[in-house]
């Protein structure tokens, strides 16, 4: 429970990004270079230039500790990395959220229908799964996303702008449907064979009904424990796609993207890459140990396991 | 002009026959030692011919020699040509579109065989058959390339490049007379290489060279190793001048926060690649005898897209030429010291060069400050308000960040606007070519030769737009048929009367920046980090720094 309740508070952060930004009086999205802001009644430029020497470079200006003013210091474009981290926050939860309902509904289906079916049906499907599951996922991911990261989608009447958050959603959805669709066939095979089963199709209850009246009932803790670990899963690779530039596009953000801004300031300003960095693990860790904790509290049996062992 | 170029070839003829003093000193105190230099990548293929990148071009410098050299030396002196395998600068006849070579004699390849004028020939037909980049540029203008760049196998240059192997001369025939051709004639692409090079690309086999060093170890993955020529005898300080040290080993691979470190450890002399912006601060104050700041001919600009809404309407071009803040830029390249801000096409000291912003609070010369008030009303009054612009830019941390800065620009002057960022080995063809209907880009420009054409003409003519194709260097796609003929009448004017020119060129520079085809943003200037072990830095403004014009001990 306490994972949960670290959780949920990164949560109720991030949902908090537009009030905070507000209050603070600043815009996370814009360049503000030339911006000076006060401290202890003295005004301090927000890009400091180095005054030594030949006076190459400008600095951004460091944490400041202050609530509201620049609390975690600037990014080399001179915005608030403290807003910048809660508006990232909210895309990266949003993100790996929506994907991992997303993977659930059309795993969920896949696992059901070639399980159930069989046949021909399955072996297509099954077969299906295995070529995306050949693929490393992060090559894959990458690789779906660069070609899609300049126009966009557009398949028949379905157009995704490049730049939209679907984009990374839809992506990283995909690439981690065989992760949900496999145990979720092999679980409804085991229970196709089964007596209330058998009784159903004697009964001539439509196959349909009896995914969703009779089999889907009997998935749904699987189900359960799958939403927190799914969701780390999408939250790092959601971090690794904006971290290559293949993810949220800027000026929007994301964790990822504010580890590749800070990455330049490495040097200078670590916290800039540290913090999100930071936020990454404890949620994921957060979201880890919630769905281990979940698992065993409802499946105690159970052997599904994320990942290819 | 043929007056000229005889007392040029004269007093080239006197300076090589003999040692300066003061090189020859040198040289006894300071010969030997390995300078070990760094990039985080090889430059691509070996091969001089069709090498077309600054890193390669610049340790080709003591490799390899053409007919004609830029003169190995500082400042404007560095721009001048100098004949290097001719013994004297070309005579001209037939109305400037012949030029006689004679080739010096006595020098060998590296790998032992004499220089002959077969090699040349054989050198200038290699340009055509192995496609090289601007086979269909630069040397387009020589008799036969037509037939050439037509059916590159079986390419001979009839007529265009005649050898007399008797007199040792070589003539150059051009279809008509080419102001720049001797510029061509000195670059990399141009070099003599033995008559049996294959017509293919080398890739990473090292080409025998006629210069002090020869390449004599090659990995892509790891590095290169660059050692004397035993073959060289000095022909010309100001061409090719023999060098300090007895090996250039450069490594590949490390990054540059860690090249950085590596050469303040005194580990390695230079690095290749940009300065970490996070670093700049702390080597400006802490290394300043170890950095070299150089000025560059080039420019930093984002071309607009004159055949796409919303920057096919000159008022919306001209409302982002006058909203950007350049100083913002300079900031974010690292300050005043590394960049100056720009708004016309040619960079300052440049040929055809003229102070000229009118994008500013102030029209005048200099830019002083943007006049968001009026880009804004410019907007309003092109109709465009409330478009979508997409801007392109290099997966870069520079590129990124002016990226962003311009989204917002266009954001607070009534556009929608996005940045994209593209991996930077993908983003120069992918800006150029139409089929990917960029309305926005961010890129750079680095002369290759000074001449105001290489920015002009190539940048913003007719001819350099090319529908559907990844090389159309006219990413804007600017076609203004007054302006093209007036860049036509520049280029024949140069043949006669190079001033005049000039003042030619720098009207259309003014013309060009009026249309605002593209914002000019900044001109970068070159900053070299050397360890203290290195004497005698020179910076060459056609090739950067001459590495071998070096000591280390």
């Amino acid at each position: 429970m306490a994972s949960l309740a670290v959780f949920l508070i990164l949560v109720l952060a991030c949902f908090s990004a537009p009030l905070y930004a507000k209050w603070a009086g600043t815009d996370p999205f814009a360049s503000t270079l030339d911006a000076v802001i006060q401290i202890d009644g003295a005004d301090v430029p927000v890009m400091e230039q180095s005054t030594e020497g030949l006076g190459l470079g400008y600095t951004p200006i460091g944490p400041t500790w202050r609530l509201g003013n620049y609390f975690l210091g600037a990014d080399s474009q001179g915005r608030d990395v403290m807003a910048r981290l809660l508006y990232g926050g909210l895309n990266s939860l949003l993100i790996s959220g929506a994907a991992t309902i997303f993977t659930l509904i059309v795993g969920t289906m896949a696992g059901l229908i070639a399980g159930y079916f069989g046949g021909i049906t399955d072996t297509v499907l099954s077969r299906l799964l295995d070529v995306l599951w050949a693929f490393p996922i992060y090559l894959l991911a990458i690789s779906l996303s660069i070609v899609t990261i300049a126009q966009g989608i557009a398949i028949g009447p379905i157009e995704i702008q490049s730049g939209s958050l679907w984009l990374p959603i839809i992506i990283i959805g995909i690439v981690y449907i065989p992760y949900v669709a496999r145990p979720i066939r092999g679980q409804v095979l085991a229970l196709r064979h089964s007596e209330f089963v058998f009784a159903a199709i004697n009964l001539g209850v439509p196959g349909w009904r009896i995914l969703w009246r009779d089999i889907l009932p009997n998935i749904t803790t699987t189900l359960i424990v799958f939403v927190p670990l799914m969701m780390a899963l999408n939250m790092l690779t959601e971090s690794a796609l904006s971290f290559l530039s293949i993810g949220v596009q800027p000026p929007a953000a994301s964790w990822g993207t504010i580890i590749q801004d800070g990455q330049a300031l490495l040097y200078t300003r670590p916290l800039v890459a540290l913090v999100p960095g930071l936020a990454i693990a404890v949620s994921v860790m957060a979201l880890n140990v919630f769905g281990d904790g979940l698992r065993d509290a409802l499946d105690p049996r159970s052997k599904v396991r994320l990942g290819r062992d | 002009m043929k007056k000229l170029l005889l007392a040029a070839s004269a007093a080239a003829l006197l300076a090589g026959s003999w040692l300066a003093p003061a090189q020859a000193e040198y040289l006894k105190e300071h010969r030997g030692g390995t300078i070990r230099l760094l990039a985080r990548s090889a430059a691509g293929t070996l091969d001089p011919h069709i090498n077309y990148t600054d890193q390669g071009w610049q340790m080709y410098q003591p490799i390899y020699d053409g007919l004609v050299a830029f003169r190995k030396a500082e400042g404007a002196d560095g721009f001048s040509i100098v004949p290097d395998l001719a013994e004297a600068l070309p005579t001209v006849s037939n109305d400037g579109k012949t030029f006689t070579f004679k080739l010096r004699k006595g020098i060998k390849f590296s790998n032992g065989q004499d220089l002959g004028v077969k090699d040349v020939v054989a050198s200038f037909q290699r340009i055509f058959k192995i496609s090289g980049p601007t086979s269909g540029t630069f040397y387009a203008g020589i008799v036969g390339a037509d037939k050439c760049l037509a059916d590159t196998k079986s390419c001979t240059l009839e007529g265009g490049v005649v050898a007399d192997e008797a007199a040792g001369t070589i003539t150059l025939n051009l279809t008509k007379p080419d102001a720049e051709i001797l510029y061509k004639l000195a670059l990399p692409h141009a070099v003599i290489l033995p008559a049996d090079t294959p017509a293919e690309d080398m890739g990473s086999k090292p080409i025998p060279s006629t210069g002090p060093y020869m390449i004599s170890a090659f990995d892509p993955n790891k590095g290169m190793t660059v050692s004397r020529n035993p073959n060289f005898k000095q022909w010309s300080e100001e061409a090719q001048p023999d060098g300090y040290p007895d090996v250039v080993q450069y490594d590949f691979g490390l990054s540059e926060e860690a090249a950085v470190t590596a050469i303040q450890n005194g580990e390695a002399d230079w690095m290749f690649d940009a300065l970490p912006s996070d670093r700049l601060g702390e080597l400006g104050s802490k290394s300043m005898d170890q950095l070299h700041i150089s000025p560059l001919s080039a420019w930093w600009y984002a071309p607009l897209n004159t055949r796409m809404a919303p920057f096919d309407n000159e008022k919306a071009r001209q409302a982002v030429a006058y909203a950007v803040d350049r100083n913002t830029l300079v900031k974010l390249f690292g300050g005043k010291v590394l960049a100056s801000p720009v708004c016309q096409v040619l960079p300052p000291d440049f040929p055809g060069h003229e102070d000229y912003c009118p994008f500013t609070k102030n029209p005048g010369a200099k830019w002083s400050a943007p006049d968001v008030e009026k880009a804004k009303q410019l907007v309003e009054q092109s109709g465009t308000k409330g478009q979508k612009v997409t801007i392109i830019v290099e997966d870069t941390a520079i590129s990124r960040s002016i990226g962003v800065y311009l989204q917002s620009v266009l954001t607070n002057i009534g556009y929608v606007a996005d940045v994209k960022p593209i991996s930077s080995n993908l983003q120069f063809t992918y800006i150029q070519n139409t089929n990917n209907k960029v309305q926005m880009s961010v890129t750079q420009w680095y002369k290759d030769y000074p001449a105001a054409s290489d920015f002009l003409n190539i940048l913003f003519s007719c001819a350099s737009y090319r529908e559907g194709s990844d090389a159309s260097i006219n990413i804007s796609g600017f076609c203004d048929k007054d302006i093209d003929a007036q860049m036509q009448k520049a280029l024949d004017l140069g043949v006669t009367d190079q001033k005049a020119a000039d003042k030619l060129w720098a009207a259309i520079d003014k013309q060009v920046t009026d249309k605002a085809p593209a914002v000019g943003l900044f001109t970068p200037k070159r900053l070299d980090f050397v360890s203290k072990r290195i004497g005698n830095f020179k910076f060459n403004p056609q090739f950067n720094w001459i590495i071998t014009q070096s000591w280390v001990q």
